[in-house]
């Protein structure tokens, strides 16, 4: 019938109108709820999610020793060309000549931080970071080198 | 007891005792303007401050929070912005009228604020036609809404103009139809008896069923009068990109802005008026121990009250519904709220002949 559906309608429409009435002030009486960030002011206490992809970094242990054998599996994964690696060969004790990086450019301005590299490297050598404030003055210091100096490959990473 | 009464009535006789007549009604019109104006900046402050804050608050958001404690001197800080801003006036647009619409907003929105009961005995003009000239007055702000669109010589805002032009025709018909439930249930016009009829319960207790969907049929009809979301259509943000006032920069927006939030009070002022008791406390039946403990609260705190809680539900409604297309708008209201507000008005009317109510 017209009329019921009529009077349906009506009642219908103030319904849900109530719910979504209600759960706007469920949130209004709420303020605990708000999930802005203040930004600058908690700087000290910013907690990322561990996903975050910020940056490429290399990570050192205490030894000042990486993990990369500069295979270039990251190099060759990088899809807008952002990784540069240089390599040297280092003459081992027995008197080998062994393949390590020299440098390993990494152009942050480049970089669309798509993870592909992290997935590609062979023994973990590089992994994203959380930092996430990269305004720099100018804009060469957006590149970077990710070896510390004086660093070597890690003892039992080939 | 201290009134606001007392004060305006010692205030004319001792300017009669000063001057001459003539002399003391223009120095009371100059108090009056001046108390109107002022009305109207407090009004824009606070308004604008409190919509950001429901709107941040209802969207699990802080709002403004940097100027002064919570934000309060955000609006002043607004303000001074608009007040420095360069007042442009486009090429090609029609001049006069361009720099006309916003001051009709603006004095057909002040012209409203006549007939009002702020308290008791605290009403600048107790015409016995009140709510007829209300009415009739805030349709006049349209006026100024279509001088604007059509001046500004620019798409959007003539389109927004006629928009807001088709919905404020629509929606004063169900808003008067309401309206014209409770002066039923009253039988005046005037608004010192609607109020003054409230002594023993406000209409919305005490006329139950016509006057309950009267006040919900009024509060849309003002939601939609005041051109607010989600009956936005006159502005529009996201088609006409502010609709009639597209064009209008500095102090001639604010203007309009400051006409915008003044409606909002008047429509809620209209409802608290009517259905709220405006500046009557709540009062059940008569001469009883609440009555009394309710009148120690001063009138003026009641009307108040009652007219930022209807505000409040406005802007409720705005953060919470999404926006209507124009049809959809016009089909609210012929189809719906046009006949329901009939049907209720024969309601009312036989309500209020056969007195079955309160």
């Amino acid at each position: 019938m017209f009329v019921t559906q009529y009077i349906k309608d009506v009642f219908g429409a103030i319904k849900s109108l109530g719910i979504g009435m209600r759960r706007t002030l469920w949130y209004f009486v709420r303020p605990k709820e708000i999930i802005t960030q203040q930004y600058p002011d908690n700087k000290d206490t910013l907690v990322l999610a561990e996903r975050f992809r910020g940056e490429v970094v290399m990570p050192h242990d205490e030894n000042n020793e990486h993990a990369c054998t500069g295979c270039t599996a990251c190099e060759l994964a990088c899809p807008n060309g952002s990784i540069k690696i240089v390599t040297k060969f280092d003459i081992t004790p027995e008197g080998k000549r062994k393949k390590a990086i020299d440098q390993f450019v990494y152009r942050l301005d480049m970089c669309t931080m798509c993870n592909m590299c992290v997935v590609a490297c062979p023994s973990d050598a590089i992994i994203m970071a959380n930092d996430f404030e990269h305004s720099v003055y100018d804009r060469t210091r957006l590149t970077k080198i990710l070896n510390k100096p004086g660093s070597k490959v890690r003892d039992g990473i080939e | 007891m201290w009134s606001l009464e007392n004060i305006t009535k010692s205030v004319d006789s001792w300017l009669n005792l000063q001057f001459s007549p003539t002399i003391a009604f223009l120095i009371e019109a100059v108090i009056i303007m001046v108390l109107v104006i002022g009305l109207f900046a407090f009004l824009g402050l606070v308004l604008v401050y409190m919509e950001r804050k429901v709107s941040s608050f209802m969207q699990i958001r802080l709002g403004p929070n940097r100027v002064g404690p919570m934000g309060i001197f955000q609006t002043a800080a607004d303000t001074l912005k608009l007040i420095v801003k360069e007042g442009f006036t486009p090429n090609n647009v029609d001049k006069f009228l361009f720099n006309l619409a916003p001051f009709i907003v603006m004095v057909v929105a002040m012209v409203v604020l006549a007939p009002f009961a702020f308290s008791k005995g605290f009403q600048i003009w107790d015409v016995n036609v009140g709510i007829f000239f209300i009415t009739a007055v805030s349709s006049l702000g349209v006026i100024g809404i279509l001088t604007a669109g059509w001046s500004s010589n620019n798409k959007y805002s003539l389109l927004g103009a006629m928009r807001s032009g088709a919905q404020i025709v629509s929606y004063e018909l169900s808003a008067g139809l309401t309206i014209l439930v409770i002066v039923m249930l009253t039988g005046s016009l005037r608004i010192s008896d609607i109020i003054n009829a409230q002594a023993d319960g406000w209409w919305i207790f005490k006329g139950h069923i016509p006057a309950i969907i009267a006040f919900v049929i009024y509060i849309i009809a003002a939601t939609a009068e005041t051109n607010r979301a989600p009956f936005d259509m006159a502005e529009a943000e996201s088609e006409l990109t502010a609709g009639f006032h597209t064009e209008y920069s500095g102090m001639k927006f604010a203007l309009f802005f400051l006409a915008e939030y003044a409606n909002v009070f008047i429509v809620c002022a209209i409802g608290a008026t009517l259905f709220l008791g405006g500046w009557m406390p709540l009062h059940f039946g008569e001469n009883n121990w609440f009555n009394t403990i309710m009148d120690y609260i001063p009138g003026i705190v009641w009307f108040f009250g009652k007219a930022f809680f209807l505000i409040f539900v406005i802007m409720w409604f705005r953060w919470t519904f999404p926006r209507l297309r124009i049809d959809q708008l016009l089909n609210l209201e012929w189809k719906y709220l046009l006949p329901i507000s009939l049907f209720n008005l024969l309601l009312a009317t036989v309500i209020a002949i056969t007195g079955w109510h309160f």
